[in-house]
């Protein structure tokens, strides 16, 4: 049993730390107020081969590892979680499941241009009728002349209208329930595939969440990624590598309150004196960080059995449970620390605490990270 | 072309804290970091690679934990990395440094050396200088831009108090380049992941050529008397006057320092 990062991984941490510092904090505040997708760190990010990290070096990704994978998201996310989660929602939930899942064929054509950055991934699950109750899917695949026939729409989809390539979910028999469901590969700019609304959010506000609809949308016969009705087991063993994602975008998003919050009680005095020197601030911050640290170490935890190659899916649930749920807690309690600046947007605070929330929501609800580790236990 | 890159791990003094009793540095847990003039160094070198395909070489004098810098270079895209680490270059100043480096430096084959201008924890600017001393090439220190004109020569844009020189050069020469000549770029992440799968090469004093009385505190004729925290400047006083009033002002109180 060893703690420590291996040497690449620290090298690593060095410098997306510095990256994360120097190219992604300053911009910040001003992505999630204007609601702007952070276009300029994303090619800054695709030339240093960010979005290949865990990939094979023959499909053109670094030939790094999970754990390095999820360092980048949390020190991206530290300083500004809508970058964090644009990096999660490609590696984990496009690049990763064609890695898996995709032919010889397919990962020769998808995987060096997801890896490179040039082309974004996203990953189309979610419906109106089919939030948590994903198999439910409205989205149906048809075979005709040998192409799939997509029809329906699929909603809260990030990265929507700036990926090109897409992981759709879509359901090919009805009569056979999950295992009617099939998994493809779609590209945007074809004909039948719109990207629809975009969502105004309350946090992560420089990632684009987009409608995406299929009105007769046809793609190629080899698109299907899988075999035919593996569509669900597919989605569910992306989500389980997902969380992982998101659960390294909680721990940085809590990270981040809590180093603004140390600097921030350290400098303001009250009474005569820096409020950081109080018991009371001292002690509710000694149980934060403890919380932020378990957090780490779950996350760490879960990314190395993914690494090792075995089950991870508990691990990644209960990861990304206690990292949204310390998010959330470390986040509101840093804006009352700040006091009222907190609740301004001068300090950086009351961002974090918005776009902590979504990770008690996206990717699996917190409700639902309780069942997948109940699960486990009552096997 | 052949580089060879000189780069020093140096403590970062933006984090270095004074002990006000014993006016010694409080070095723990202060991290290491490439000297930035060396950084600066470096990314000119990496880009005469990228545009003619130079083969880059770091060299490094230090501890064996100085391994970190040269992994760092390497993930940036430097080639081969070289460590002179041997109990007998130990204490160095910037002259038994120097010889170190020019020894090392005489086994292997380059068109162009760079430094870094000066190092951050010493501030001499003294080695890069030295090392061409020594090798008997020229030197162009304060680099803040370089071209290339033709296959060995070079156009040079030297950074001087009052602006700037524009310098021609054959190589070989030895450069000495400001941190603010580019911006240097971030490791990559399949750098990173193979940094440590290739070989930093050790060397020791009796791998160099060079004669070992040059080397560590016994080649080194400079001798630290004292170390101190420099005490804070008060506040000045401030004087809101007509320009015509404020020459005398000056004048007077120039004349009460006896300065004029």
């Amino acid at each position: 049993m060893n703690f420590n990062l291996t040497k690449t991984q620290e090298l690593f941490r060095q410098m997306i730390r510095e990256f994360a510092d120097k190219e992604v904090k300053p911009l910040a505040a001003e992505v999630d107020e204007q609601e702007r997708f952070p276009q300029e760190t994303v090619e800054k990010m695709a030339k240093l081969g960010l979005f290949g990290i865990p990939l094979e070096k023959e499909y053109g990704g670094a030939g790094g590892d999970n754990l390095m994978y999820t360092i980048a998201v949390e020190e991206l996310s530290r300083a500004c979680a809508t970058t964090g989660v644009i990096l999660s929602a490609h590696t984990s939930l496009c690049l990763s499941p064609i890695a898996q899942f995709g032919t010889e064929e397919q990962k020769r054509k998808y995987l060096p241009k997801l890896a490179s950055g040039e082309w974004l991934g996203a990953f189309g699950l979610t419906e109106p009728n089919a939030g948590t109750d994903a198999s439910a899917q409205q989205t149906t695949a048809v075979l005709e002349d040998e192409e799939w026939v997509l029809n329906g729409s699929k909603i809260f989809i990030t990265n929507g209208g700036k990926a090109h390539v897409y992981v759709i979910i879509a359901m090919t028999d009805k009569s056979l329930g999950n295992k009617g469901i099939s998994a493809f590969i779609v590209e945007a700019g074809t004909p039948g595939f719109e990207i629809g609304k975009k969502e105004l959010k309350m946090g992560i506000r420089g990632s684009a969440t987009t409608e995406l609809i299929f009105t007769n949308c046809r793609i190629p016969k080899g698109n299907l990624l899988g075999k035919v009705g593996n569509g669900f087991a597919i989605a569910m063993k992306t989500l389980d590598g997902g969380r992982i994602g998101i659960a390294a975008q909680a721990l940085g998003i809590a990270q981040g309150a809590m180093d603004e919050t140390v600097k921030y009680t350290k400098e303001r005095k009250q009474f005569g004196k820096a409020i950081g020197k109080f018991q009371n601030t001292q002690f509710q911050m000694a149980d934060l960080q403890t919380k932020v640290q378990a957090a780490r170490l779950l996350v760490r935890s879960a990314a190395f059995k993914k690494d090792q190659g075995v089950p991870y899916s508990a691990d990644a649930a209960m990861a990304k449970l206690f990292a949204a749920e310390t998010a959330m807690e470390v986040t509101t309690k840093a804006v009352q620390f700040h006091g009222g600046y907190g609740y301004t947007r001068e300090y950086p605070v009351e961002r974090m605490m918005r776009d902590a929330k979504i990770t008690e929501i996206y990717e699996g609800t917190s409700e639902v990270q309780r069942m997948v580790i109940a699960a486990n236990l009552y096997k | 072309m052949e580089i060879v890159v000189c780069i020093k791990q140096v403590p970062d003094t933006t984090e270095i804290k004074i002990n006000p009793v014993t006016g010694t540095l409080i070095r723990d847990g202060v991290p290491s970091i490439m000297n930035p003039d060396d950084k600066g160094g470096l990314e000119m070198a990496l880009r005469m690679k990228d545009e003619y395909g130079a083969h880059v070489t770091v060299i490094t004098m230090g501890p064996p934990q100085a391994d970190l810098v040269l992994r760092e270079a390497l993930a940036m895209g430097a080639d081969d990395a070289i460590l002179l680490t041997d109990r007998k270059f130990a204490g160095a100043d910037t002259l038994a440094t120097s010889n170190a480096l020019a020894g090392a430096l005489r086994t292997l084959k380059w068109d162009l050396i760079i430094t870094g201008r000066q190092a951050i924890d010493g501030d001499t600017a003294q080695v890069g200088p030295q090392i061409a001393e020594h090798l008997g090439i020229p030197q162009i220190s304060y680099v803040a831009n370089l071209a290339r004109k033709s296959e060995n020569e070079f156009l040079v844009k030297k950074e001087t108090e009052e602006g700037y020189q524009m310098l021609e050069v054959s190589a070989p020469c030895l450069l000495t380049v400001l941190a603010s000549a580019n911006k240097a770029r971030y490791m990559s992440v399949p750098g990173i992941v193979d940094a440590y799968n290739k070989e930093v090469q050790l060397w020791s004093a009796a791998m160099i050529d060079v004669d070992e009385t040059k080397l560590g505190l016994k080649g080194s004729p400079t001798k630290v008397l004292k170390a101190f925290a420099k005490g804070m400047k008060q506040a000045g006083q401030v004087y809101e006057v007509e320009p015509e009033e404020a020459v005398g002002l000056i004048i007077s109180k120039l004349q009460e320092k006896f300065i004029i």
